[in-house]
């Protein structure tokens, strides 16, 4: 490449100021690789259909929606193992409301998003004023939660109309309404963590709550806050998923492994675990990441128990490959 | 305090009001009174140094000026008007602003994204990133640093010094008026500390009145021109500089000279074979080491912070083990490559920070002492191998020796003092039966009295042949108590001096000598 | 001691005290569990005879026995999340290796105790030199085992569990003077509770697990093995596991959930048995009580007519409540 200081210098501070995390490299290091052993074990498509090539972001849409919710968390040092049970809750109950009715789909949106108010801001006071470690709190409301929905829904309930299947399934123009939905949603988190007082602040709760007490900040509400978004997050991944599924089963969340996937998705962004840095561009890489091996695996026509194995495997190794380093005992 | 200065104080005081001014502040805490009845008053464009021994009160009376604790009784009157802070906030906001210790900074964060933490300018609460810049580049600016630091840098890539300097600002970004410090000085190398020092110079200009705490009464007479002395909770006296020496303020902290400080050195007679041997050893960190420690003789490590002492310390015990060079332990040479060798070749390591590195807090003060006994017994070992009836005579036995105070030794240590706790990591060391003994800071953060038993304990282990090595910032320290000072600069050993050498000699090596201009060089530069 | 006569009251006072701070010196959970069990016996006349009482003890052996497993991992300052997925792979795989053929037992139960053994090291080698958080690492095993047991057996159960193999669980020492029968699964609670409580209260492995949870780089500067010491407490709780399982196989059906949730279930028996969570505390009698009130918790529960799919529910209340309790009253003290 032949460019001269000055636009070097500029590309560079591009390149700071939008963050791109390195783990864009390793994106494409998977996506080259998989769609390599696709060409030589099966009938090369990654490369070759487009088509393909949009369903590996559609398929990400779900999980790169929570996992969004799941980095604004993260960096305030806290995290959500809740998220799987409020998609199917969020689920159930709207296709339960919905009943197939377009008319009945705003009061669904707007029950939906209350019950996910609700258990972000449980889980933010349980951690804030308990003082419980975040992992065992929301653990706790994932059980409780689970506890009541297989106490009320057994399997598919109610249904959601065509109206609402938009979300899922339409696009505009060439690109699907779901990448549309992602890529806004991204960017709002973005925008809430570098732009405003908010991320500042929990950027500041994350990195060392006494500092931020010390500098006035109302660190109990901010995480708070943060908790309440990532609930929020969980229930626009649950309304995406029931659009596709057209109806909602007590099992959506937790089967589709959103808590644990969200979770290695932000480590894999090169958000730390301990809070305090990162942010949503590189959780997205991780989202992709996630979704190229999926459609790698299923292009291989791998056995889904095996599939299973391997994703356990993939997120213990992802992890892994950003904490091996450090010089802390892990516990 | 002599009838005349008392004078000579109400006469200043008469002049001028004072900015802060504390009345008949007391304030308990179950079991102990932190302060009885203190009053004090600072001037503005004073720098103000209080003084006193662990546990005299300090650190509480400063934190009751932040708004950080609540007093029981008395006023607290600023510009002469009575104000009373139940949040730090709320000091804040009347411009008392306190650094800690530890330092507040967010590592991840930038310069600018840190003094404004909380106080973005903003609107709606979409921060107005260009002027957070701006704002702090001409905070840097008004204290001189702007060369230094840049308001984009990430605070993880700034000096320990520079992180000091950007606390600074965000303490005058508050408008601060009154500027507490709480020991500003531990952490820095000599040339930042005359930073910092001209930097003081510059705000008491501007007539804030710097408040700060110290241990090292060197610097306190670098620094300040006023200095109180705490004791016990209750004000001792406030002296000015030019009319006092060193001894005097001690005197006051301890009702004693420095005199009766230190044990005797070691006699020639008394030091023996050469039990650790290192030489052109190097890791990452240090550069060709090499030295030799005799039986009964304590070898100190002089130097300044990121000189490479705790490191040559970590290095022989196995923590971050020499990668080149060899080490020879009582003529044979070998390789520590953890901890547990070293424990096993009986070395024992008293380390610099006793709450992270030492103790066990939920664990009783029993388990704590056998901690180092058990480590090097097979984890796979038969149950009773150092038996409960063993440890049931061990434990009181070390108990008497180091002179804990406690109870029970069931009680968990993290409710014992400080001291007590100290205590209790000597005895574990004592317990492994170590003849090698290494000290990094033996007594940082402890009171006076405390200090003294502890020198004693170590001179009585090398009068049974131990041989010590004693790594310690406090220059004092150093000349009181080593028979020999190994002096480290860079990563290196700059160079040996005998017993009894004066500050200045070792001073000179440590800040690197005929190297003092390239430190300064590589400082005005800011961090390559 | 003062004994003079004329301090009579105060003796007697002083009698008292004593009596009063031995009484606060035992363990919540001994009140909370033998308060619930008394009300169980007024509600129900089951738990009036030995014999239910035995068949209590029975049912609650295996949970108790993989809370004493999750106690040392959690005495050290990490979690194992993979006992659940451990004991469905246990009885999944058994059910296809023994195929109701008796004489495979013994093959059966070393393969899985060597399984449970790669599990631990698996776990242990992750979180030691991977250094990943454990909750994290061994939430990986816990699908990666699920995944690879159903892929084992290909994806439904598949054969039976023989009845020498479902006595461990189900089995009694029959005749037994005054309380009739014993299980099996008591026995091996107790044998294993008491090498537990050697190795862990009485051994010097036992103290270094505590060490290294209460302040890893001190015990780390003292000498201990932090890692060889980490690995052996994820061996211990997956071998722990598999025990367990086995003892779950004998009355549980052969299906693919049977493990689902224990290691929630388990956490929370270790928590209300005063386990502090990041580590430092723990104590394998109290554990042991804490996993027989979860029991009674949920005995009591059906008892009342509560549906089910609540238990979830109740446990996430019972682990939220009792950590709740231990920061707010240690808070309390500080």
């Amino acid at each position: 490449m032949t460019t001269t200081s000055i636009s070097d210098n500029r590309f560079k501070r591009f390149m700071r100021n939008i963050n791109i995390p390195p783990v864009y490299y390793f994106l494409v290091v998977i996506f080259l690789g998989g769609g390599i052993l696709d060409q030589i074990f099966s009938d090369g498509q990654i490369f070759t259909n487009q088509a393909i090539l949009l369903n590996i972001i559609v398929r990400s849409v779900a999980l790169g929606i929570v996992a969004v919710g799941q980095t604004l968390v993260i960096v305030g040092a806290s995290i959500d193992l809740s998220v799987a049970y409020t998609i199917s809750i969020t689920a159930v109950m709207s296709s339960y409301i919905m009943q197939g009715e377009t008319k009945n789909v705003p009061l669904a949106i707007l029950v939906v998003f209350g019950i996910g108010i609700l258990i972000g801001l449980i889980n933010g006071l349980i951690i804030t004023k308990l003082k419980i470690n975040s992992f065992i709190a929301t653990l706790g409301t994932s059980l409780i939660i689970k506890g009541i929905i297989n106490a009320t829904f057994s399997n598919y309930t109610g249904s959601v109309p065509k109206s609402f299947q938009f979300f899922g399934y339409s696009t505009l123009g060439p690109i699907p309404v779901a990448i549309i939905v992602l890529i806004l949603v991204v960017f709002a988190g973005w925008f809430l963590l570098n732009r405003t007082k908010f991320g500042a602040h929990l950027y500041g709760v994350g990195g060392n709550v006494e500092v931020g007490r010390l500098s006035g900040l109302r660190t109990d509400r901010v995480l708070i806050g943060a908790h309440i978004l990532c609930s929020m997050s969980a229930v626009l991944t649950g309304l995406f998923l029931v659009s596709r599924l057209q109806s909602g089963a007590p099992w959506v969340g937790p089967d589709g492994l959103y808590d644990l996937e969200s979770i290695a998705t932000t480590v894999v962004g090169g958000t730390a675990l301990a809070g305090g840095k990162g942010g949503v561009w590189g959780t997205l890489a991780g989202v992709l990441i996630f979704g190229v091996l999926d459609t790698v695996f299923n292009q291989l026509g791998m056995n889904p128990y095996l599939k299973t194995v391997l994703r356990g495997a993939i997120i213990v190794l992802a992890v892994a490959s950003y904490t091996y380093r450090s010089k802390k005992e892990a516990a | 305090m002599t009838e005349e200065q008392k004078q000579k104080d109400e006469k200043t005081a008469n002049l001028v009001q004072p900015l802060l001014e504390v009345q008949g502040i007391s304030k308990r805490f179950p079991g102990v009174v932190a302060l009885d009845n203190v009053s004090l008053k600072f001037m503005p464009g004073e720098i103000h140094a209080v003084v006193g021994e662990n546990g005299a009160g300090k650190s509480t009376l400063m934190k009751i000026l932040a708004g950080a604790y609540i007093p029981d009784s008395g006023n607290i009157l600023l510009k002469g008007e009575k104000v009373s802070f139940s949040h730090p906030q709320q000091a804040q906001d009347e411009g008392i602003t306190i650094i800690y210790q530890e330092f507040n900074l967010l590592p991840d964060r930038t310069v600018a994204q840190n003094i404004f933490l909380g106080r973005e300018p903003s609107k709606l609460g979409i921060i107005d990133i260009r002027k957070l810049n701006k704002n702090a580049a001409e905070l840097l600016k008004e204290i001189g640093v702007e060369k230094m630091i840049a308001p984009t840098a990430m605070v993880s890539s700034l000096s320990v010094a520079e992180q000091q300097l950007v606390e600074i600002a965000k303490a005058i970004s508050f408008n601060a008026k009154v500027l507490i410090m709480d020991e500003p000085t531990a952490a820095l190398t000599y040339t930042e500390v005359k930073l910092l020092l001209d930097l003081v110079q510059k705000l008491k200009e501007k007539g804030m009145s710097v408040i700060f705490i110290s241990h090292r009464l060197v610097e306190v007479f670098d620094f300040a021109e006023k200095i109180t002395v705490l004791k016990d909770g209750q004000l001792v006296g406030t002296v000015c500089v030019k009319d006092v020496k060193p001894a005097d303020v001690v005197y006051m902290m301890v009702g004693r000279t420095l005199d009766h400080y230190f044990p005797p050195l070691g006699k020639p007679e008394d030091f023996g074979d050469v039990v650790l041997k290192v030489t052109n050893a190097s890791n990452k960190f240090l550069k060709d080491i090499s030295f030799e420690l005799r039986k009964g003789e304590v070898l100190g490590i002089a130097g300044l912070q990121g000189s490479g002492r705790t490191e040559m310390a970590q290095a022989v015990f196995g923590v971050v083990p020499f990668t080149s060079g060899s080490l020879e332990l009582r003529g044979k040479t070998m390789i520590i490559k953890n901890p547990a060798t070293a424990i096993k070749n009986r070395i024992g390591f008293v380390t610099e920070d006793r709450k992270s590195e030492g103790i066990l807090p939920k664990q009783p003060i029993r388990d704590n002492m056998l901690l180092t006994v058990r480590s090097i017994q097979s984890v796979f070992g038969p149950i009773f191998k150092n038996g409960i009836r063993k440890a049931k005579k061990l434990v009181p036995e070390l108990g008497k020796q180091v002179d804990v105070r406690t109870d029970s030794y069931d009680r968990e240590v993290q409710y014992l003092s400080g001291g007590n706790q100290q205590k209790v990591v000597l005895a574990k060391w004592l317990a492994s039966d170590a003849d090698i003994f290494i000290f990094d800071e033996p007594t940082r953060g402890i009171d006076v009295e405390a200090k003294a038993s502890i020198h004693d304990m170590i001179r009585d282990l090398t009068k049974k042949g131990i041989a010590v090595l004693m790594i310690s910032s406090e220059l004092p320290e150093i000349i009181g108590m080593s028979d020999r000072v190994l002096v480290m600069w860079d990563g290196h050993i700059e160079g040996e001096l005998p017993a009894k050498s004066s500050e200045p000699e070792i001073m000179l090596m440590a800040t690197g000598g005929k190297h003092i201009k390239e430190t300064q060089d590589v400082l005005a530069a800011g961090k390559e | 001691m003062t004994t003079t006569t004329l301090k009579q009251p105060s003796k007697f006072l002083q009698i008292l005290k004593t009596i009063w701070n031995g009484i606060k010196r035992v363990p919540a959970v001994y009140y909370i569990f033998f308060g619930i069990f008394i009300v169980l016996g007024l509600l129900s006349p089951t738990y009036q005879s030995a014999n239910g009482i035995m068949a209590f003890l029975r049912r609650t052996s295996p949970l108790a026995i993989l809370a004493i497993g999750e106690m040392i991992v959690l005495s050290t300052g990490g979690y194992d999340l993979s006992i659940g997925s451990i004991v469905t792979l246990v009885v999944l795989g058994s059910s296809l290796l023994l195929n109701n053929d008796p004489t495979m037992m013994p093959t059966a139960i070393w393969t899985m105790l060597a399984l449970g053994l790669l599990i631990g090291l698996v776990n242990g080698f992750v979180v030691s030199y991977l250094k990943i958080p454990s909750f994290i690492a061994t939430l990986g095993m816990m699908l990666l085992v699920k995944g690879g047991a159903l892929y084992w057996v290909g994806g439904a159960p598949r054969g039976y569990l023989t009845e020498n193999w479902r006595d461990f669980g189900r089995g009694y020492f029959e005749n037994i003077p005054l309380i009739e029968r014993f299980p099996y699964a008591l026995a091996i609670l107790l044998v294993l509770a008491l090498v537990t409580y050697f190795i862990y209260h009485r051994s010097n492995f036992g103290k270094q697990i505590l060490a290294i949870g209460d302040n890893v780089r001190a015990s780390q500067l003292s000498g201990v093995r932090v890692r060889l010491v980490r690995m052996i407490a994820f061996v211990i709780s997956s071998l722990f596991a598999v025990i367990g399982g086995i003892m779950i196989g004998g009355f549980g059906g052969v299906n693919v959930t049977i493990g689902e949730g224990l290691e929630m279930q388990t956490i929370a028996a270790c928590v209300v048995g005063g386990v502090l969570l990041g580590g430092g505390k723990g104590s394998v009698m109290n554990v042991i009580f804490g996993a027989f009130t979860m029991e009674a918790i949920f005995n009591l529960l059906n008892l009342l007519g509560l549906p089910k799919p609540y238990k979830d529910a109740v446990q996430g209340l019972i682990i939220i409540a009792a950590v709740a309790y231990v920061a707010l009253s240690t808070r309390k003290k500080k």
